[in-house]
């Protein structure tokens, strides 16, 4: 009976419609995300700087791609294989983008098993989203390995324009950073959602406090996010 | 799935046991069949070899396409109210503006690099 902290809003009002809507729940004096809980407003706001993040790393790419001399080396050859014997230009790109894309469409469908309180289904689903994680950061070293054994640097590379190796390890190196870090966090909930954390109310072990399915929907927030990413990348890093 | 749909439309409840966001598992599936339609057509896009305007026009609005579906069902942006959505999909607009400013930097030190250094570099 004793939560630490109001966390819940009374039942909001139908919005307004269009901009009246946002201007009317912005000056409301009390919350200005009326449906939104204080756990999702706040990953949406950390998503938000993390946007600008990636597009300050975008940005620079562009920057230094537009204003160097030498040639850009050609990605669709970069990132090109041999498989059994045929050549295939940027395959594995291909690849990780629909494991990703996979990934994603297995987390929707753990976050709506969430909200019906199917504790096998979501936490296996997630498991799934983890594995789909793992493989793509698997991917991504094997990538990694293959570049730097053909003498990529961040200072030079053997095709063209220095910079591209720089741009390459920032970017990628980045990203795969937060699909790391998404891995293990679904894992964690994972586990909980396996345990029945959310159905017993079960305290957690940080913040004390009783968790709730909506954790699953956060973690999807955050999974999401990381694949809308590389959809940027891919666009603009392997594809121009 | 009933008693579901009764807490989130008609009664009104307590917030704690009002649960967000109850879509049919179909929506999702066919969404997530458009991203890998979309992901292909963008991979062919350099199969084909496609240059120029048609390359970047094609890489640009396949790669739009892909953010708004899984901004807009896969994060559930559509279900939201105004404020959020204007508070969240605003401020990158703000990147644009810094994307042209950069443009006109790199066309400013390129210009630089090829009137005084000569090829190369």
């Amino acid at each position: 009976m004793s939560d630490p902290a109001v966390t819940h809003s009374p039942p909001a009002e139908p919005q307004l419609p269009g901009l009246e809507g946002f201007v009317s729940d912005w000056s409301s004096d009390r919350t200005a995300f009326k449906t939104a809980s204080w756990g999702k407003a706040m990953i949406w706001i950390f998503l938000l700087s993390d946007t600008f993040i990636f597009s300050c790393f975008l940005l620079s790419y562009m920057t230094v791609r537009m204003s160097t001399e030498a040639a850009w080396p050609n990605p669709s050859e970069v990132f090109a294989l041999e498989i059994f014997g045929v050549h295939i230009p940027l395959i594995l790109i291909a690849i990780m983008t629909f494991v990703l894309i996979s990934s994603s469409g297995t987390m929707a469908m753990a976050v709506n098993y969430g909200y019906r309180r199917d504790r096998k289904k979501t936490a296996i689903l997630m498991l799934v989203t983890a594995a789909f994680g793992a493989t793509f950061v698997g991917m991504q070293a094997f990538e990694w390995t293959k570049l730097i054994s053909e003498g990529v640097r961040p200072w030079e590379n053997p095709w063209g324009a220095p910079q591209f190796g720089s741009v390459f390890f920032m970017i990628t190196g980045f990203h795969g950073t937060h699909v790391t870090i998404g891995v293990i966090f679904l894992l964690i909930i994972a586990r909980k959602v396996w345990r029945g954390d959310f159905d017993t109310e079960k305290k957690g072990f940080f913040t004390s406090r009783k968790g709730r399915y909506e954790i699953v929907e956060i973690t999807g927030l955050y999974w999401h996010f990381v694949d809308l990413v590389w959809v940027f990348i891919f666009a603009l890093f392997y594809l121009w | 799935m009933a008693e579901a749909h009764l807490g989130s439309d008609t009664m009104v409840q307590p917030a704690a046991h009002a649960e967000g966001q109850q879509h049919p598992i179909r929506l999702y599936l066919i969404v997530w069949f458009w991203l890998f339609v979309l992901s292909a057509c963008s991979y062919l896009v350099d199969l084909l070899q496609f240059q120029g305007y048609l390359r970047w026009g094609l890489i640009l609005m396949l790669m739009l396409g892909k953010a708004g579906l899984i901004i807009a069902v896969f994060m559930h942006m559509a279900w939201e109210r105004w404020a959020l959505i204007y508070a969240i999909l605003v401020p990158p607009v703000l990147v644009l503006i810094f994307v042209v400013i950069m443009a006109f930097e790199a066309d400013y030190t390129f210009f630089t690099r090829a009137e005084f250094f000569g090829a190369g570099g």
